[in-house]
């Protein structure tokens, strides 16, 4: 095994451990790490959305972007860029946003979510690998974003200086910041923990360039499963450490944090994947480079808040199945959702199509 | 020559790809600004019957150089 499989594997080793050891320390249950609910409890936690239930500024994502700041300001690898389609990436990252928060999860939390026996998972890693072959296809065919080019250095630290300012505002606490009593918002493990979490994954997320969206892509394109290793090390080391801890429950309905709507699940994570091609990563792998630097990955994540506050705001958020005195209560996504996943889907096909480029052949 | 500088991944190595697949080269030359762009196309021109080698190109660009096996 050369050095960076090892490198990939063991980052999925640990990412995997990381979503473990946050779980037991206090995050909700099959979401140890969780970019799509964690950039949405910022949000909420910032009063960008009023549901009461999913409100924190997770250090997690804090850590993310400075663990991969660091890593590549130490590795020589921090380069401030930008201009690559600013603006269709703001929107990229929103509709992919209002995908995940329909399905209940990024692609971390989905392979996290099957780790702990969520079945209804499935219907969401179908629709993620739907959406990265449809996006592959595009990409075939000559989609590119454009090119970025060097900018100041000052603009490569905007996202992580935004990360310092809600950590700050994390420990402070003013009154206008919103924490959840109730709900998955109001469950996490210490902020240390979870900063120190954060750190870990987002340095190591940069050097193995670990990207869930990339994985299937690579296998697609090049039949290239380096990446995809990573993504099945996280799998297989939630897998065992619930089945060690007894947190492996496989059912397909009443999973914590999820819903058996599968037909909207697999639409919503369709999203995710055809977005996430697009945009040439996954949300955990925007947060990434945006701390290497990346003024449009750096926007992108600013367009994924915006998509979660719209997500709670016009109700498109999946809800969650529970039971409530013994009685099963459905969850699903209603019809705001469902009319934002058609929407995003129109627009996907839109941005895919427009930005067809011919002149990237070889000169 | 491929110019990816600018481009971010998977754009640099999908362009090799198109290339190799449209003409199979003996050589070919492509310049990047992107480390991962560095790892992705050695690791593709490895599982594409290629070598590959990388050199500093000023600022922040690499050259690599893939060359057809026999």
């Amino acid at each position: 095994m050369g050095k960076n499989r090892v490198l990939i594997v063991g980052t999925g080793v640990v990412v995997g451990l990381a979503a473990l050891v946050l779980t037991a320390a206090g995050n909700p249950a099959n979401m140890g790490f969780c970019i799509a609910c964690f950039l949405r409890d910022i949000a909420g936690g910032l009063g960008l959305h009023s549901a009461d239930k999913v409100q924190y500024l997770r250090p997690e994502i804090v850590g993310l972007v400075l663990g991969a700041m660091l890593a590549a300001l130490a590795g020589r690898e921090f380069r401030a860029r930008a201009g690559s389609s600013p603006a269709l990436r703001f929107v990229l990252g929103a509709i992919v946003m209002v995908g995940a928060l329909a399905f209940l999860g990024c692609p971390l939390r989905m392979v996290i979510r099957l780790g702990g026996g969520d079945g209804t998972a499935i219907a969401g890693l179908l629709g993620f690998a739907a959406g990265i072959g449809v996006g592959v296809v595009f990409l075939q065919k000559g989609f590119s974003l454009g090119r970025a080019y060097t900018a100041k250095r000052a603009d490569g630290f905007v996202l992580p200086g935004i990360m310092v300012a809600v950590l700050a505002l994390l420990l402070i606490a003013p009154a206008c910041i919103k924490f959840s009593q109730a709900g998955p918002g109001s469950k996490h493990a210490l902020w240390l923990i979870s900063l120190a979490g954060g750190l870990i994954v987002g340095a190591l997320a940069q050097k193995s360039r670990l990207c869930m969206a990339g994985g299937l892509r690579d296998v697609f394109l090049f039949r290239d499963f380096h990446l995809v290793s990573g993504f099945i090390a996280i799998f297989l080391t939630v897998l065992v450490g619930n089945l060690v801890m007894n947190g492996f429950h496989p059912t397909l309905a009443v999973q914590p944090v999820a819903h058996h709507d599968y037909l909207w699940s697999f639409l919503g994570m369709g999203l995710v994947g055809w977005g996430s091609v697009l945009l040439g990563g996954c949300p955990l792998r925007q947060l990434i480079l945006a701390g290497e630097g990346n003024g449009d990955s750096a926007v992108t994540v600013l367009g994924m808040l915006v998509g979660a506050a719209l997500s709670h705001n016009f109700g498109m958020a999946g809800g969650a199945d529970a039971m409530a005195d013994g009685a099963f209560v459905p969850g699903g996504v209603a019809l705001p959702g469902r009319i934002g996943i058609g929407i995003g889907l129109v627009l996907l096909l839109i941005i895919s199509i427009s930005a067809l480029h011919k002149e990237d052949k070889a000169k | 020559m491929i110019d990816a500088r600018g481009y971010s991944c998977p754009m640099p190595v999908v362009m090799v790809q198109k290339e190799v697949k449209a003409h199979a080269p003996q050589t070919l030359e492509v310049l990047v600004d992107d480390p991962c762009a560095v790892e992705n196309i050695t690791r593709f021109a490895n599982n594409n019957g290629y070598t590959a080698s990388a050199r500093p190109d000023g600022g922040d660009a690499f050259a690599l150089t893939l060359e057809r096996k026999a």
